[in-house]
């Protein structure tokens, strides 16, 4: 099946055409046709090069009830992503070459998105030993992301045999950072506003102390760290600094934490309740100049979904996290691209180009130019839309921004030239 | 439309008189031979309480009674919420029951907040995690206008657990509202790291602060805080932060000593102090009714609620 | 929070508020202070009369105006008799069967004089008599603060459309008044000068 994209501004330069045949971009220019070619308009659209997902929660196995690899990657597709990453702690956790194998398959039967299990770094992500990392590595499924995300690899022991080991498959260890005994029983970012509220605080000192450890052992051991959903300035300052000495660390930040602050738990409402909590708008501020001068590396949805009862709870006992894989692009477009701080070729490339590189992935992340694999997404920026969660691919409605006006409108995504969502439906 | 009494900062200057006021006359009922008025027969309040506090359940219950409310007291403990029943389930039961106020004792803080968003009556939060405690501020208040007239520019010291105190939370609000000038005295580590927007002074000394103030309230260490690494010892922190007979003896003549309860004889408070003519730690217990009767008065009296907030979702 | 906010009908309203008062037409006046002063010492001596002397009378006046009516009385027997006369004021606020038509309203004060009101002659007193439902929340009030040997209405504008079996035992004056009119007293203590005020509804009422 060829397909001729008419009009679209690749990376929001001028109006062309791209010829998708044969699952590859084969011509670029203007005035483009083929014989039998479905030809889709794209008059005034934006044209990415298909989104990459370092940090996706598809819950499968395990917990179907709230999302499963068919439905994650339906959302995904619908976000305008083309490859996740699906973190290891499902049930049984992804610690195996068997569950990664699984959840890989699984999403290639889906066929929404590449499917790339990010695989436990320790066994039962308890932190003790070591997961059979190089198992995973050599398995169908290829792993080169290891996390033991929802838990911290707190021992530093444990942590600098990580990194060192996962050198002899170029991996890399993305560290959940937070200091166990400085986050227990915490609620919300401590601050003024966990002091009103009279929740456990959760000190942006217990994220940056993990960062800093973690930067020197990778600096001592020559190895490469990712840093998940960086939350605070002080952790955009340290990986900065880290970054200036030519280690080998890279970072990511949720489109949340791009958007909101921890006022919004004025309310105890828990749909704001997440891992790392929302933080000060000053935080937000920092993340965002962070992102635009590529000190954090990526934005990375930490979708995270959860059944209605797990949320509608008091705040304490409800679970953290929220889903993000639909409406990941309007808030990078309204937190960085509206507020001047980033152009459509940045967002391709902290939300393309990056994440593949990070995660190694060879057919990701690539130009929109001819002989690149037809991995395309088509952005309409122009639309304004209100938020509701009951339209979403995702079985799980947890999302922070129920009724909130955000800009943008993924239109169509294409999977090697096959097409996964068309005018903002799924195919 | 419905309102709720969930913090002591949902009540303006004027809201918080009317409380005062309406609790002065109140408490008259308590001397007569019929303690009882016939303001809410018919109306429906239920005491719901996930934590044990005997005393406030009591108070409350005591209050509804004397406004002929009927008085459904629902704890967790032996119920189906021991049982796994979720905040929200419960909720919708006490809809069915068709309560006109609910007050509420949970150990999770915003727990108020969450059932105003799924019940149609009045919530009173009577104790919410380490949040706050409103009606305990109101009924503090009352007692020191008793003692002390007019609150505005009267120094109020609290000391102790400020960081998990929902009293003190509550008390700094409403006195700063009635125009007292509050100081909160703890160890830092009992603090918030962060009070920006506190309207109160912070100290880390106690006997510097006690010839100023009017009226001291000492808040009860919790065994739990004990062994968490907050201060080095019982005996240490009674040193620094207890009220003995020679702290005492630096306040004015006039100040007053209060403590909500339970109290810790000889930790934060010696029994000398408690038991003496300047403690107001029996009278706050019998003003805690009329506090109660007049939030439940106000709240549930008439067509409309006199005070509060609106309520989330309304 | 204005306690008048709504009216609430056909209950009676004690002249209560002073916002009424004040703007719009007043309404013409139907008694002047000279005619508030000949009745209430009219109502003095007849209750000294019916109460032989006045020994056991305790006065009671419904807050707001009734509570100032009371302390005039109690000064005029005091002036004839040459001894003070118990008085107290009631607020029925708490037992008024309309409580929940209108928003929770602040409480007035409710004092009985030191003898208390068992087994003495309880007079209410009151501004105007309408409904007879403040006096029946009176009544009711009354009970619980004690067991008075009888209980006599004082009253200084009835103006009619009983709504219970109520009647008054002293009354200033009987005003034939429509469903469609106000009465409103004014009280020097009160309103800054004395009045009985007789007007259409809205003009009286809707002055806010």
């Amino acid at each position: 099946m060829n397909i001729v994209i008419k009009g679209a501004r690749i990376l929001g330069g001028d109006a062309t055409d791209l010829l998708l045949r044969d699952g590859m971009v084969a011509e670029v220019g203007a005035g483009l046709s083929a014989p039998g070619a479905e030809v889709v308009d794209a008059a005034g659209l934006i044209a990415l090069p298909g989104l990459v997902d370092l940090h996706t929660h598809l819950r499968e196995p395990g917990r179907e009830d709230a999302e499963t690899v068919e439905s994650g990657t339906r959302a995904a597709a619908r976000g305008g992503y083309t490859a996740v990453h699906a973190m290891a702690n499902t049930e049984p956790v992804a610690d195996t070459a068997g569950v990664v194998e699984q959840v890989w398959r699984l999403g290639r039967e889906a066929g929404h998105c590449d499917v790339h299990p990010v695989g436990a770094v320790t066994r039962g992500i308890e932190g003790r030993q070591l997961a059979e990392l190089g198992a995973m590595a050599d398995s169908a499924a290829r792993v080169r992301v290891f996390s033991d995300d929802g838990h911290c690899v707190s021992d530093a022991v444990i942590m600098r045999r990580a990194l060192e080991y996962v050198k002899a498959f170029d991996g890399v260890v993305a560290q959940h950072a937070q200091e166990p005994r400085l986050t227990e029983g915490a609620q919300m970012n401590e601050g003024v506003m966990s002091a009103r509220l009279g929740l456990r605080g959760w000190p942006a000192v217990a994220e940056e102390a993990i960062i800093a450890r973690d930067c020197l052992l990778a600096a001592h051991v020559g190895s490469r760290l990712h840093v998940c959903h960086v939350s605070t300035a002080g952790s955009v300052e340290i990986i900065r600094w880290a970054k200036s000495k030519g280690w080998q660390v890279t970072a990511e930040v949720t489109p949340h934490h791009l958007l909101l602050d921890d006022r919004r738990a004025e309310g105890y409402d828990p749909i704001y309740k997440v891992n790392p909590p929302l933080r000060t708008a000053e935080d937000v501020a920092a993340l965002r100049a962070g992102l635009a001068d590529g000190t954090i590396d990526c934005v990375a949805t930490d979708h995270a979904p959860h059944p209605v009862e797990a949320k509608e709870t008091e705040w304490a006992q409800a679970a953290m996290g929220m889903i993000g894989l639909e409406t990941a692009l309007p808030v990078v477009q309204e937190a960085m691209v509206d507020t001047g701080l980033l152009d459509w070729a940045g967002v391709a490339d902290r939300m393309a180009v990056r994440p593949a590189r990070i995660g190694r992935l060879t057919g990701q992340g690539l130009p929109l130019a001819v002989g690149s694999p037809a991995n395309v997404t088509l952005y309409d920026p122009s639309v304004r839309f209100s938020v509701d969660p009951a339209g979403f691919a995702s079985k799980s409605r947890n999302t922070p921004y129920v009724g909130l006006e955000l800009p943008g409108r993924v239109v169509a995504t294409f999977l090697r030239g096959r097409t996964t969502v068309l005018d903002g439906k799924l195919v | 439309m419905k309102r709720h009494l969930i913090s002591a900062a949902d009540l303006t200057r004027d809201d918080a008189l009317l409380v005062l006021d309406t609790a002065e006359e109140l408490a008259q009922v308590a001397d007569r031979s019929i303690k009882k008025l016939p303001t809410l027969r018919g109306r429906t309040v239920v005491n719901l309480f996930f934590e044990d506090s005997t005393r406030t359940r009591i108070s409350f219950e005591a209050a509804a009674k004397r406004l002929s409310a009927d008085v459904i007291n629902f704890s967790a403990k032996g119920s189906s919420v021991s049982k796994g029943e979720s905040l929200k389930d419960t909720a919708l039961t006490l809809e069915a029951m068709g309560a006109d106020g609910v007050v509420i004792r949970h150990n999770a803080s915003g727990a108020p907040h969450r059932l105003a968003g799924w019940v149609r009556g009045s919530v009173v939060n009577a104790g919410d995690g380490t949040h706050e405690h409103p009606t305990q501020a109101l009924l503090d208040a009352f007692t020191m206008r008793r003692r002390l007239g007019d609150l505005s520019g009267r120094k109020v010291t609290i000391v102790g657990d400020v960081l998990h105190s929902r009293v003190a939370r509550s008390n700094v609000l409403l006195l700063a509202t009635l125009g007292a000038e509050v100081t909160v005295v703890a160890p830092p580590t009992l603090l918030p790291v962060a009070m920006g927007d506190w309207p109160c002074e912070v100290s880390y000394d106690l006997d510097a602060v006690l010839p100023k103030s009017d009226a001291i309230m000492m808040l009860r260490v919790q065994q739990e805080r004990m062994n968490a690494a907050y201060f080095p010892t019982v005996r240490e922190y009674s040193r620094r932060y207890g009220l003995d007979a020679p702290r005492m003896a630096q306040l004015p003549e006039h100040a007053i000593v209060m403590h909500p309860g339970p109290m810790n004889r000889g930790v934060e408070i010696a029994a000398e102090v408690a038991d003496s003519p300047r403690s107001t730690i029996v009278e706050q217990v019998a003003n805690g009714v009329s506090v109660r009767m007049a939030v439940l008065y106000l709240l549930l009296g008439g067509s409309e609620s006199a005070i509060g907030t609106p309520g989330a979702g309304e | 929070m204005n306690a008048a906010s709504k009216q609430a009908e056909p209950a009676e309203e004690p002249a209560e508020c002073d916002l009424r008062h004040v703007a719009g037409s007043p309404g013409k006046a139907v008694l002047e202070a000279a005619d508030i002063r000949r009745a209430l010492t009219r109502i003095a001596h007849e209750i000294l009369e019916r109460t032989k002397g006045g020994d056991d009378v305790v006065l009671l006046g419904i807050q707001t105006r009734g509570v100032t009516l009371a302390r005039r009385l109690a000064d005029r027997i005091a002036d004839v008799e040459g001894r003070p006369v118990p008085c107290g004021s009631l607020d029925v606020t708490m037992y008024r069967d309309d409580l929940r038509m209108k928003p929770a309203r602040a409480l007035g004060r409710t004092e009985l004089p030191g003898e208390g009101v068992d087994d003495r002659i309880v007079v209410l007193v009151d501004d105007v008599l309408f409904s007879g439902r403040t006096v029946r929340a009176a009544l009711d009030a009354l009970n619980d603060l004690g067991r008075p040997r009888a209980v006599q209405l004082a009253i200084l504008v009835d103006r009619g459309h009983r709504e219970l079996p109520i009647r008054a035992d002293y009354v200033g004056k009987n005003l034939p008044t429509s469903m469609r009119e106000t009465v409103r007293v004014l009280l020097a203590e009160n309103d800054g000068r004395d009045a009985v005020l007789l007007g259409p509804k809205d003009s009286l009422q809707g002055a806010q």
